[in-house]
């Protein structure tokens, strides 16, 4: 069962990992919106210790669609903008206060 | 390595000889061996993977457009699922990574980048080109994609939204652009043949002007 379902607003958690993660640095800390739930899959920093096809965790993934000028403070396109990116559930929180 | 020249034609002739292999070379042959040697897959299967990456080419995807373009019903399909919709046409999913595919509308425009690393729907368009690996495309893909774009000469008005797809993590994308205009009457052929592989990563349209 997925915590999150499209359109719930999430915020990308900003925390440490010594493994892979796949959470690029430009998303740490954004708040966006589920665009969509996609399937379970062995999360990366289980997939990076070989753990792939043996017991590897697995975790909901989520299509996550942020706005440009959210991301990037000063961007310069129009504000319906938008880009979207692939997050594990146990990188997303609630975002608080919308 | 010495060069020297063709006594007839003067032309410059290199040294027949192989350079050393670089590092990552060596691991991957020493990897390769190892897996073959302890009976992960076989000599056999290793070769029929890389005849199925280097048998992908842009002219699945651009079949699986131009499909799309002429079938209201497949059109659907594939928006809802895009690997069940290139297998349905006869693609072979090698890389079994699931495809999305996203359509372009007068309203938004997609393009789609790997900022880790080269993610890219190798089934449906074969291997990525160089330039999507740079850190140049890949950093300013998602910074500045509306001046990213103008140097591939497409141009996008402002009052249509550009959705960057950052290709991180499990799945694969694949653009499906909107049939030009004058392209009315075309048969699915002549449709495939103006689908190139920019305008299926989103930075180019498709030119039926260009078609031959």
């Amino acid at each position: 069962m997925s915590r999150f379902s499209t359109g719930d607003r999430v915020r990308v958690r900003v925390q440490q990992t010594l493994s892979h993660s796949r959470v690029p640095a430009y998303v740490a800390g954004r708040t966006g919106v589920v665009e969509r739930v996609l399937p379970d899959f062995v999360i990366p920093e289980d997939d990076a210790w070989g753990r792939l096809w043996q017991g590897g965790r697995r975790e909901t993934l989520y299509r996550v669609q942020l706005h440009q000028s959210e991301t990037w403070p000063g961007y310069r396109g129009p504000a319906a903008d938008t880009h979207e990116i692939e997050i594990f559930e146990g990188w997303l929180e609630p975002a608080k206060g919308e | 390595m010495t060069t020297t020249q063709d006594p007839v034609t003067a032309h410059p002739l290199t040294a027949d000889v192989d350079a050393a292999p670089n590092e990552f070379e060596v691991l991957e042959t020493a990897v390769r061996e190892l897996a073959i040697g302890h009976g992960l897959f076989s000599a056999a299967d290793h070769r029929q993977w890389l005849e199925w990456m280097d048998a992908a080419q842009p002219a699945l995807g651009a079949r699986l457009v131009a499909r799309a373009w002429v079938d209201p019903e497949y059109r659907e399909r594939a928006l809802a699922n895009g690997t069940a919709a290139a297998q349905e046409i006869g693609i072979e999913m090698y890389d079994r990574d699931p495809l999305i595919v996203m359509a372009n509308t007068p309203q938004v425009h997609n393009m789609v980048v790997c900022t880790l690393c080269s993610c890219y729907p190798r089934a449906v368009l074969g291997l990525p080109p160089d330039w999507y690996k740079s850190p140049s495309y890949r950093k300013r893909a998602v910074r500045w994609p509306r001046e990213l774009l103008a140097e591939f000469g497409t141009f996008i008005p402002p009052e249509v939204e550009i959705r960057v797809h950052d290709s991180n993590a499990n799945m694969r994308y694949l653009v499906l652009p909107m049939r030009p205009t004058g392209t009315e009457g075309w048969t699915e052929e002549q449709l495939a043949a103006i689908v190139t592989r920019d305008t299926m990563i989103g930075v180019a349209v498709p030119a039926p002007q260009l078609a031959s």
